[in-house]
C-alpha cells in the first residue's frame, strides 16, 4: 500500500469522534494557519502542492483560490461540493461518514485562507445520514473552541453549516450548486461572471470538493512543497478511488497518484482482481461521464506503454485511445458485460437528470436514452448506430454546463471502441432479448483482445 | 394524513428546528432554508408534499408559493402524491445493474405484487427505480427513507421486506436499524 494522507488512521476505533481524531493528530493544521501563518501563506502552500481539485474536472485548487476577489467588500464564501453523484463515485461518502473531522478541518484552515466567515457543506439528500454524522462532528469541533467565535483565541471567526440538496446530479455542476444553495431550481448560471467574483448570493465564493478540502490537511501540514513529492509529475498527492463493478473488492482506496492501472486492477490491496475467476472487458475510470476503455486500453496506452493513474496517462491517446481520470470512479466490467445495456442506463441517467434549460441536452439525451434501448431490445437498425454519433456530437460543446458533455462522451466512446456488438444487437435481435444476453453467451470480437 | 381541511402546522420541535435552520443563512437569505424545510416537511407530514404542505412552507419563508411549486418539482426526492410507509428506492444505474440491481427489483415486484412506480393496497410498500445513490461499492442498494440497504441479495431483500411490514412508518430524517445480513 502506497502512502496514506488522508486515509491514514481510517481504522482507528471511535476516529470519528473529536476525541480520538484530536488525539491521533487531528486539528494541527488549523493550530498551524492560525497562529503562525497568514491566509496568502496557506493559499501559496496549496498552491505549491499542485493540488487539483478532486471532484472530477483537476483543476489547480490554488489557482482556483488565487482567483477569489479578495477587494469585494461582500463577504467571501467558501462551499465545500459534498453533491457527490456521479455514477460510480461514493468516495466523499466514505470520507465523511468514517473520518468527517478530516472534512470540518480541512473546512476550517480552507476557509481562513480564503477569509470566510460563514462556510457552507452542501451534501446530496440522500446523504441524510451523512449529514448528521457531519453536524454532530461539527457540533463538536464548536464545544471544543475550533469553531465559532476568536477561534483558538486569534480574532479569526467561522461558523460552519450542512445544507442538504435534494436529489439533482446537476446540483454537482458548482453554479447549479449555488442556486440551489439560495433556495432555487438547481439550473447553471452563464458563466462568467465565474463564482469566484459573484458566487453566493453574488458574493466571491469559492467551491470545492470534499476530497479536495480534505486535501489541504495534509498540505498544511507537511507543507505543499512535501505534499508535490508525492505523486508523479503535475499528478501530485494521493487520490480516493472508488472501485465498482465486476471485482473481488470493490471499495474505497486511497492511491499514490502513479500507480499502475494493471496493479490497481488486480492486486489483493486494491481491488483483487476480476470476480468469478472471469476476464477484464473494459473499464470507466473516473465516473460514468468518461470515455470507456476497452481492456487492452486501460492497461496500456496505444503506443504499449503501462497506464498509471494519473491526470496525464489516463488521458493519454486523447479522446481516440484514452479517457480522463475524473472523479476517480473506477467501474470494472468482466467479459458477460454488455456494453450496450451498460450505456443505455447512463443514457438514461443522463436524461432522468437534464436539467432541461439547454434544448441540445434535454432534447438530446431523451433520443439516446431512446435509440439505445431500441438497440439494446432488438428494435433497432445499423443506421441507428451512427445516428447516436450525431446525436452525441451535436449536444457535445452547445450546453451552458458540462452535463451535455458528460452525456456524450459515453456514447460516442463506446460506439468507437465497441461498434461490432451494436452491429451484433442490430443483426441478431432474438439474441438480445434476453436481457442477459452475454452472460449466457459472452459476446467475441473479431478483434484480437489483448487480456491479462 | 393531512387532509385541505385540517390545519398544516409543525409539531412544536419541528418548528423550532424550522426555526434553527432558517437563521444558518444571512438575513434577507431565508429563502436558502427552502430545501431543509422541504425535508423537512416530508418527514412531518406522512412522507410527501401537498400542494397546502407547500403554502404553508412558503408562508414560513414568506416567499410565494410559486417559489416552492417549482423548487419541490425540480427536486426527485420530494414526493408530491401520497407513497406507502416505506418507499423502496431501488438503485438501477450502471454499477448497481452490473452487480445485479435488476433481479433485486424483480424480486420485489414478485414479493409485493406490484409494478414499478406502484403502491400495495394495504399501503405498506411504494417501489421505485432511482438513478445513482453514490453507494456503487456496496452495490446492489436500495434506499428506504433514510436508510441505505447495501450488497443486497434476492434473498436478503425478501427478509428487508418482511422486516419492514412490522414496522411504522420509515423516518426521512432518521437512519433505522435492520439488520439483513
Amino acid at each position: 500500500m502506497g502512502r496514506q494522507l488522508l486515509l491514514e488512521h481510517i481504522a482507528v476505533p471511535g476516529i470519528e469522534t473529536f476525541e480520538v481524531y484530536r488525539k491521533m493528530g487531528g486539528y494541527a493544521s488549523v493550530e498551524k494557519a492560525l497562529k503562525t501563518m497568514t491566509p496568502d501563506q496557506v493559499t501559496e502552500q496549496v498552491k505549491s502542492s499542485g493540488l487539483r481539485g478532486r471532484g472530477g474536472a483537476g483543476f489547480p485548487a490554488g489557482m482556483k483560490w488565487s482567483f477569489l476577489d479578495r477587494k469585494s467588500d461582500k463577504p467571501r464564501y467558501l462551499v465545500c461540493n459534498a453533491d457527490e453523484s456521479e455514477p460510480g463515485t461514493f468516495k466523499d461518502r466514505y470520507l465523511m461518514e468514517k473520518i468527517p473531522h478530516l472534512l470540518v478541518e480541512g473546512m476550517i484552515t480552507s476557509s481562513y485562507a480564503l477569509g470566510a466567515k460563514t462556510s457552507y457543506i452542501y451534501i446530496r439528500g440522500e446523504y441524510m445520514y451523512v449529514l448528521q454524522i457531519l453536524e454532530k462532528a461539527i457540533r463538536e469541533a464548536y464545544a471544543a473552541g475550533f469553531l465559532g467565535k476568536n477561534i483558538l483565541g486569534t480574532d479569526y471567526s467561522l461558523d460552519l453549516y450542512v445544507h442538504p440538496g435534494a436529489g439533482a446530479y446537476i446540483c454537482g455542476e458548482e453554479t447549479a450548486l449555488l442556486e440551489s444553495l439560495e433556495g432555487k431550481r438547481g439550473n447553471p448560471r452563464l458563466k462568467p461572471p465565474f463564482p469566484a467574483i459573484a458566487g453566493l448570493y453574488a458574493s466571491p465564493t469559492v467551491v470545492n470538493n470534499v476530497e479536495t478540502i480534505a486535501a489541504v490537511v495534509p498540505i498544511v501540514n507537511l507543507g505543499g512543497d512535501e505534499y508535490a513529492k508525492v505523486g508523479v509529475g503535475k499528478s501530485t498527492g494521493t487520490k480516493l478511488i472508488s472501485a465498482s463493478g465486476h471485482i473481488n473488492k470493490p471499495g474505497v482506496y486511497e492511491i499514490e497518484l502513479g500507480l499502475p492501472v494493471e496493479e490497481f486492477i488486480y492486486s489483493d490491496q486494491y481491488c483483487g482482481g476480476i470476480w468469478k475467476g472471469r476476464k477484464l472487458k473494459a473499464v470507466v475510470a473516473g465516473g460514468s461521464s468518461v470515455p470507456i476503455l476497452p481492456a487492452e486500453l486501460i492497461l496500456k496506452t496505444a503506443k504499449g506503454e503501462p497506464r498509471l493513474m494519473t491526470y496525464e496517462s489516463l488521458s493519454e491517446g486523447g479522446f481516440i485511445s484514452g479517457t480522463m481520470l475524473g472523479s476517480g470512479g473506477f467501474i470494472v466490467m468482466d467479459e458477460t458485460t454488455c456494453i450496450v445495456r451498460n450505456l443505455w442506463t447512463f443514457a438514461r441517467f443522463y436524461h432522468h437528470e437534464s436539467c432541461g434549460q439547454c434544448s441540445p441536452c434535454r432534447e438530446g439525451t431523451g433520443w439516446m436514452e431512446k435509440v439505445l434501448h431500441r438497440i439494446e431490445h432488438g428494435h433497432g437498425q445499423m443506421s441507428d448506430i451512427d445516428l447516436l454519433v450525431d446525436v452525441a456530437k451535436k449536444i457535445e460543446g452547445n450546453t451552458i454546463c458540462p452535463l451535455g458533455d458528460a452525456a456524450a462522451w459515453p456514447v460516442a466512446s463506446a460506439i468507437r471502441h465497441f461498434r461490432e456488438e451494436f452491429e451484433y444487437h442490430v443483426k441478431f435481435p432474438e439474441k438480445v432479448k434476453n436481457p442477459k444476453h452475454f452472460e449466457i453467451e459472452p459476446f467475441v470480437s473479431n478483434k484480437q483482445l489483448v487480456m491479462a | 394524513m393531512a387532509t385541505e381541511k385540517e390545519t398544516i402546522q409543525f409539531s412544536d420541535s419541528a418548528l423550532s428546528k424550522a426555526k434553527e435552520i432558517i437563521g444558518r443563512y444571512p438575513e434577507g437569505k431565508q429563502k436558502s432554508a427552502l430545501l431543509p424545510l422541504l425535508h423537512l416537511a416530508q418527514s412531518e407530514f406522512d412522507g410527501w408534499l401537498s400542494p397546502a404542505v407547500m403554502d404553508y412552507v412558503a408562508s414560513l419563508l414568506q416567499i410565494k408559493p410559486i417559489e416552492v411549486y417549482e423548487v419541490a418539482t425540480f427536486y426527485t426526492m420530494f414526493n408530491l402524491e401520497p407513497v406507502g410507509n416505506h418507499l423502496l428506492e431501488v438503485c438501477r444505474t450502471g454499477p448497481c445493474w452490473l452487480r445485479g440491481a435488476e433481479d433485486i427489483v424483480k424480486r420485489i415486484e414478485q414479493k409485493l405484487n406490484i409494478k414499478v412506480g406502484e403502491t400495495t393496497a394495504d399501503g405498506k410498500f411504494t417501489l421505485k427505480t432511482v438513478e445513482c445513490l453514490g453507494s456503487c461499492g456496496t452495490a446492489p442498494m436500495l434506499q428506504c427513507g433514510a436508510t441505505f440497504f447495501e450488497n443486497l441479495s434476492e434473498e436478503s431483500v425478501e427478509v428487508l421486506i418482511e422486516k419492514l411490514a412490522k414496522q411504522k412508518r420509515s423516518s426521512y430524517l432518521r437512519p433505522t436499524e435492520i439488520n439483513v445480513g
